[in-house]
């Protein structure tokens, strides 16, 4: 029975995360419209508008584009956040319940890398390039706090399997006792969506990076990727940091649907609120600064796992 | 392995040797670099159905990291413009030939020669644990001491080759505002 409830889940699942998707991206286009003091009712249909616009636009080359690694990098974004979202269980629902859940989600995020980069590789174009060599530059500095902040929750719980994860948070959320890490991961889950004060990868200072060239279907699901991916990191940390399911009253799953909405909304809230951060600054935030303090939230929560009160 | 596994399994070794050969024959280095990417998360595929879920997977995260950068890095030291206009991915074509047919000839017919046993008694509950304790528990004190050596080796290789030391920067009595051709995120 739980079988074929994980086989539904997973098949219904990429819908589930496009629908959050277009919801964060209606959001955030109300948002700016409000800001501008333009109506913000049409500026929340606009991403329906724009996709019913991309579909209809015929897609364009560029001369010598090296096609079929920038369609691998371009529908990639989207494919990597349904694969991601697979392993976060929801209630007795876990499609993708194996022993190194936590690895799985490094493996799906370490492959960004190569999907950005081959997205500003394809187009042949210079400024899509320098958008991809800028996420380069930016995964250097986020790629090894974050894969120390996903071994915090892995330590606490004694597990790298998500199940193990959330059974550890009852009744205290390891986003509680463990801040440091929960707070680099969602810059990073931020980072790795090129969103935010880390969207110059796709920046305007170069003519839209990455974006450039691309038009028609192909821009379409580099757009809709990147906000699957932040819908994805959102609903990954529910297990890893705000205690999977536990909630009163509500069912398991509405609680992971809850939680997800609501880191999403402080995504969208603070990533429009920040200043953008040019990539070369970052790797020496990211190593001189935030990996010590990583490392010393890794020797806090590890102290406290062998004295049992982890 | 159940038929399902199996048939897993030789796909992934299918595509591991068809995305290795690829990596010659295509004609640019990101598809050359990307091609030996497939090659390795196919390696990491069939390592995932022999049950060694860690391994598996954190295979397939370090090889799509380290392509990701050798991309990098082949068309930066590919120097004039080779790396942006096709090119061909071999050179030495024939000592390559006969070497690569010799240690294949070699390792297939080891692979078929040799008399493998069977297996004796019933796989271990945790198979990456087992598998690290046969190769590693005898040996765990000798790991124990070459660990910090080589970290120690790297550091000092960097510290070695880093063009711009402290005193490069911050002048001979390390007290002049720092010279960066790029300022740093926390104004050092």
């Amino acid at each position: 029975m739980v079988d074929v409830g994980n086989a539904v889940w997973a098949l219904i699942l990429p819908g589930v995360v496009l629908i959050l998707a277009v919801a964060t991206a209606s959001g955030n286009a109300a948002l700016g419209a409000r800001d501008r003091g333009t109506p913000v009712h049409a500026a929340a249909m606009s991403p329906f508008r724009e996709t019913g616009r991309l579909l209809r636009q015929q897609r364009r080359s560029v001369l010598g584009a090296d096609s079929l690694l920038w369609r691998i990098g371009g529908s990639g974004l989207i494919v990597a956040a349904f694969l991601a979202a697979l392993a976060v269980p929801i209630g007795a629902l876990a499609p993708l319940d194996i022993p190194v859940g936590v690895v799985w989600f490094n493996a799906v995020d370490v492959s960004l890398w190569a999907l950005w980069w081959l997205l500003g590789w394809g187009g042949n174009s210079v400024h899509p390039l320098i958008g991809g060599y800028r996420f380069l530059a930016q995964a250097l500095a986020y790629e090894i706090p974050l894969m120390f902040a996903l071994t915090a929750p892995a330590i606490g719980a004694q597990s790298l399997r998500l199940t193990d994860v959330v059974t550890a948070q009852q009744p205290v959320w390891f986003a509680l006792t463990m801040p440091v890490a929960f707070i680099v991961y969602c810059v990073s889950v931020t980072a790795f969506s090129a969103w935010g004060p880390f969207a110059l990868p796709a920046g305007t200072d170069i003519a839209g990076g990455v974006l450039g060239e691309l038009s028609g279907v192909d821009r379409l699901l580099v757009l809709a990727g990147r906000w699957c991916l932040l819908v994805a990191g959102a609903a990954f940390a529910v297990p890893m940091f705000l205690g999977g399911g536990a909630g009163p009253l509500l069912p398991p799953a509405l609680w992971v649907l809850v939680k997800t909405c609501a880191l999403l909304a402080v995504f969208l809230l603070l990533g429009r609120a920040m200043p953008a951060i040019r990539p070369q600054r970052l790797a020496e935030l990211g190593w001189v600064l935030v990996l010590p303090l990583v490392l010393l939230q890794l020797l806090i929560t590890s102290v406290l796992t062998v004295m049992g009160k982890g | 392995m159940t038929m399902m596994a199996t048939i897993v399994f030789w796909v992934a070794a299918v595509v591991a040797v068809l995305a290795a050969a690829a990596v010659f024959r295509v004609d640019s280095m990101a598809r050359a670099t990307y091609a030996l990417a497939v090659s390795f998360v196919a390696g990491g595929v069939a390592v995932l159905v022999l049950h060694l879920d860690f391994i598996g997977v954190i295979t397939i995260l370090m090889m799509v990291m380290e392509m990701a950068v050798m991309a990098v890095f082949m068309v930066s030291y590919m120097g004039m413009n080779p790396a942006l206009m096709p090119m061909d991915m071999t050179h030495s074509k024939r000592p390559a030939a006969v070497i690569a047919a010799a240690v294949f000839v070699g390792l297939a017919a080891a692979a078929l020669l040799i008399p493998w046993p069977a297996r004796a008694g019933t796989a271990a509950a945790d198979t990456t644990r087992a598998l690290g304790e046969a190769i590693m528990s005898s040996k765990m004190l000798v790991m124990l001491t070459i660990s910090p050596i080589l970290f120690a080796t790297i550091i000092a290789a960097l510290v070695l080759a880093n063009p711009r030391g402290r005193y490069d920067r911050l002048g001979d009595d390390l007290q002049d505002a720092p010279a960066d051709p790029e300022p740093g995120g926390i104004g050092r």
